[in-house]
């Protein structure tokens, strides 16, 4: 039989989603479920001087209208985020519906509760509010100084500094000994995650017996039953959470989120269902944003440019309150500063600091791609001041395929890769030394289309995680996943996993895992998930965690199934469990071929359980939690080769070269899939996207048609390639690819629009980088010439 | 008022509200949930159906302004359970992976493919321009809707 992981198997997930039966949460039936609606503030920070719902709670169709002091009883605590950083830090105390003060565009203010959606939806206009407004706080530094403190009770705006100095008299020797140092500040504008699917909630009461489901569109049904069950003062047992089709989260849909716990606070009060659907602007309101952080970093180098320290100093924006991990982000990066580079002394201060805005939080790539747009972007800058190619500044800093497994200054173990060998691919497959010769003509030549080129040498830490790492930095959980395998008595087998896939193809590639192990067809393996009364333990997705963390277990489940086939296989046929061979689902003995079992039949008797091995229990089932002992770590190169116009600003994208080392590759179709969606994630963040607010904290890019989520008329075909280091850290020797693209792409854009303008002067360039900045920054580089 | 027209071959007739969109029609009224909404503001193409063979964002227009119509939503595009060589080119492309846009992207591109039956690479984007995907990076769609090109969809 032929390896079933590493073929381009086609998409089990499809057919239902082709001709429109898959159900996402708005598309469920749910009898007799009334429609909330949410007044939000229109106000960045304010204290409500008036509130009065009375209008609305009797205009047509509606049931109730209530404030957030009517409804503060339904929840036993506030929201929870799960990632104190440190010790001191401060948490404001955040409840699903704001009382007397809002802390940004979006806060929910009154919610109302109506027998049909447009009656709800018309009836929010009827809430009158009165505000007494306050100095809205948008600017990091500016909120460092605490010239306006948002939450009174924390009394400043600072939420934490957490720092990662494993040896501080090195960096300060490295600096006073460099002979060159490199010192640059970027800005990671604030993203929206913008899933194509908004968020909905859907809370359904049993009739009898206090039992609740929760529908909603998460990519943490897990993790939510918990955290609900916590804030709202519910037995676990009473509550059971499914996450139905999902559309996307990219990070937006890992959360504890208000609406989540409204849901269910107005269906215990109304002991009715009761459902809310995200509209797009709410979504840019009221899901959580990404990024946003001012970075310093600074490296220092010998002669050769050889980086031998790197510092790094973050402010961070947490927006008005801590989300689920929002403090944590940053610190997701905090270990990865030094890229693909054995920089020997390291030193990371992060601060996280409040403002008027929506919270921030994981935004796919989460911390991973704002460090590796600081340090692609320095080894840039540190290449042009030493006058050495990009390719070659990178090759001199590696670590070296030989360093593996590498111990990292900032305390990581990296697990395997060859850097060296995706950069050769890539350069290849881009043509390197081609574009430079084009390049050098058109510059000669007086072209007002300047060529670009872009490299980012990326490495990022998935798979998360192992439990006990996460403890040392003070994460509230663990990281393991479980799956459960059945062999059912007819044959067929049922995996439930842990994982919660929302695009990411688990169906597919988690039956090909197993049928690789048990050498069943693929059409026999039945994925479960998502739903917590059929999987009730897991950690779900997000991170690339899926494939290295959850597809381990189920593997490894998959391996206990097969070891109990083996065992009663070897009871039947009366020989010892090593006389037998495994081969096409079938255990023989060795030298007897007549003498078999196939894993139909064991199934059957696992069922019947009429001669099994003496205390046995019955059926054929594997089950396993699997903790990873360390994280994965793929990388690899990415090339941006662009055009930019001199004349209107405009950037072209003439090629996109991607050679990713994500380790043994489960299902390449599927990689690619994620490689080329991750690109574009990352290329929007160099080029289109941002969510920008005026300086009254009014979110300015509030619609789609504000905030431009690339189209294809945008986007070039992407040139992949891959390499394979395959991961010691499991079994499977899978790193996790969800990420990579994201994580690469953007300093591949910015490298390549500022080595395209290097020759007026142009040294860095802000995000996004529209026609008009790029512009802006072209004429400000020829003032600055003359 | 009174709307009927005519929905992947079936005739319906409801009272509407006049506000009604046509989305909410199909997907509330009719239960055709296949038909996504994505966002507000006619950007982002979820809502694409054919009206009389053209596609349209459903989200853009009242239910009484197809009255008389005739719609062909995603669940009417597979044939005596044969799916459509759209369908089955992003199938077979990996052209959609979280599904969300994928009914309005099939749709937008069947529309596509009526209008110009072999596109370039640079028409197919073009073309789909008003269908925004989060997860694919477009390349499988765009290489889904060459390949039913290809196949004389």
């Amino acid at each position: 039989m032929t390896a079933v992981i590493g073929q381009r198997l086609l998409r089990r997930e499809d057919a239902a989603i082709l001709t429109g039966q898959n159900r996402y949460t708005d598309d469920l039936v749910l009898p007799g479920a009334l429609w909330v609606a949410i007044k939000r503030s229109d106000r960045a920070h304010a204290r409500i001087t008036n509130l009065d719902v009375s209008a609305a709670a009797s205009a047509p169709g509606v049931v109730a209208a209530f404030t957030g002091a009517d409804l503060r009883s339904e929840w036993a605590g506030p929201l929870p985020c799960a990632w104190p950083v440190t010790p001191d830090m401060k948490n404001p105390e955040h409840w699903p519906v704001a009382v007397d003060k809002v802390n940004y565009v979006g806060d929910a203010v009154a919610v109302v509760v109506a027998e049909t959606r447009t009656a709800a939806v018309d009836a929010v206009d009827q809430i009158v509010v009165d505000y007494d407004d306050l100095p809205a706080v948008i600017d990091l530094e500016d909120s460092l100084s605490d010239r306006v403190v948002i939450h009174d009770a924390l009394g400043t705006n600072k939420s934490y500094t957490w720092e990662l100095k494993p040896d501080e008299a090195k960096v300060e020797e490295a600096f006073a000994n460099a002979a060159h140092t490199v010192k640059e500040r970027y800005i990671q504008q604030r993203l929206m995650p913008a899933a194509m699917e908004p968020r909905g909630v859907c809370a359904v009461p049993s009739p009898v017996g206090g039992d609740y489901i929760l529908y909603s569109s998460t990519q943490i049904p897990h993790i939510l039953r918990v955290l609900l069950a916590l804030t709202l003062g519910v037995s676990e047992t009473n509550l059971r959470v499914i996450a139905p089709s999902v559309g996307g989260g990219f990070g937006s849909k890992l959360e504890v989120y208000a609406e989540e716990a409204l849901m269910l606070g107005l269906a215990r009060r109304l002991k009715r269902p009761v459902r809310w659907t995200e509209e797009r602007s709410e979504n840019a309101q009221a899901s959580i944003q990404g990024r946003g952080q001012i970075q310093d970093i600074e490296l220092a180098a010998d002669a050769s440019g050889k980086v031998t320290a790197v510092r790094v100093n973050l402010i961070a924006d947490m927006g008005a309150y801590l989300q689920l991990i929002t403090p944590g982000v940053p610190l997701l990066g905090a270990f990865l500063y030094h890229g693909a580079y054995d920089i020997p002394a390291y030193s990371f201060t992060c601060t996280g600091v409040f403002t008027t805005m929506t919270p921030t939080d994981a935004c796919r790539g989460a911390g991973r791609p704002e460090a590796t747009y600081a340090i692609e972007r320095a080894m840039d800058a540190l290449g042009a001041k030493l006058g050495v190619d990009p390719a070659e500044i990178r090759r001199r800093n590696f670590i070296r395929a030989d360093q593996f497994p590498y111990s990292s200054a900032p305390g990581l173990v990296f697990d395997s890769g060859d850097y060296e060998a995706a950069l050769a691919k890539a350069l290849e497959l881009a043509d390197y030394e081609a574009l430079r010769k084009e390049q050098q003509m058109r510059r000669e030549s007086g072209s007002t289309k300047h060529l670009g080129i872009g490299l980012s040498t990326y490495v990022e830490m998935c798979g998360l995680a192992p439990s006990r790492v996460l403890a040392a930095v003070s994460y509230a959980a663990g990281g393991w996943e479980h799956a459960t395998v059945r062999v059912l008595p007819t044959a067929k087998v049922e995996v439930v996993t842990g994982t919660t896939p929302h695009g990411q193809s688990h169906e597919t590639c988690w039956s090909q895992i197993v049928a690789e192990k048990l050498g069943v067809s693929v059409d026999d393996v039945d994925v479960l998930h998502s739903d917590t009364l059929i999987s009730p333990h897991g950690m779900d997705s997000y991170g690339s965690r899926s494939l290295a963390v959850g597809g381990t277990a189920v593997w490894l489940a998959a391996e206990k199934v097969l070891a109990k086939a083996r065992a009663i296989a070897a009871h039947q046929l009366e020989v010892a469990e090593d006389d037998l061979e495994f081969a096409n689902a079938t255990f023989t003995v060795k030298g007897s071929p007549d003498r078999s079992m196939p894993l139909a039949g064991i199934a059957f008797e696992a069922f019947s359980a009429h001669n099994l091995p003496d205390g046995m229990e019955p059926n054929l089932d594997g089950e396993v939690s699997w903790d990873p002992p360390n994280f994965t770590f793929p990388a690899g190169t990415h090339i941006c080769v662009l055009e930019v116009d001199e004349e209107t600003g405009e950037v072209d994208l003439l090629n996109y070269v991607a050679v990713d080392d994500v380790g043994n590759q489960v299902n390449p179709m599927i990689v690619e899939g994620q490689v080329h969606g991750g690109i574009v994630h990352g290329v929007a963040q160099a080029l289109f996207e941002e969510a920008a607010y005026d300086g009254d904290g009014n979110l300015l890019s509030s619609t789609l048609a504000d905030y431009l989520v690339p189209s294809a008329a945008e986007m070039p075909s992407f040139t992949l390639g891959s390499t394979c280091s395959p991961s010691p850290t499991n079994p499977l020797g899978v790193k996790g690819v969800g990420e990579t693209g994201t994580i690469a792409s953007t300093p591949a854009v910015i490298n390549a629009i500022v080595d395209a303008l290097s020759p007026f002067g142009v040294t860095d360039m802000a995000m996004p980088a529209s026609p008009e900045r790029v512009w802006q920054t072209i004429q400000s580089a020829k003032g600055a010439a003359q | 008022m009174r709307v009927s027209m005519t929905v992947n071959g079936s005739a319906s007739e409801h009272d509407v509200e006049p506000r009604l969109l046509l989305v909410y029609y199909l997907r509330e009224v009719l239960g055709l949930t296949g038909t996504k909404i994505g966002c507000d503001t006619t950007s982002c193409g979820a809502c694409t159906v054919l009206l009389d063979g053209e596609s349209v964002k459903s989200c853009t227009m009242f239910a009484v302004q197809a009255d008389g119509g005739d719609i062909m939503t995603i669940e009417g595009l597979a044939s005596n359970g044969t799916l459509h060589p759209m369908q089955q080119a992003f199938h077979e492309n990996h052209g959609l992976q979280c599904g969300y846009c994928t009914a309005g992207m099939v749709m937008a591109a069947v529309s596509l493919l009526q209008e110009h039956p072999n596109p370039s690479e640079s028409e197919v984007r073009e073309g789909l321009e008003g269908n925004l995907c989060r997860c694919t990076g477009y390349h499988n769609i765009v290489k889904s809707v060459l390949a039913a090109a290809g196949s004389g969809s």
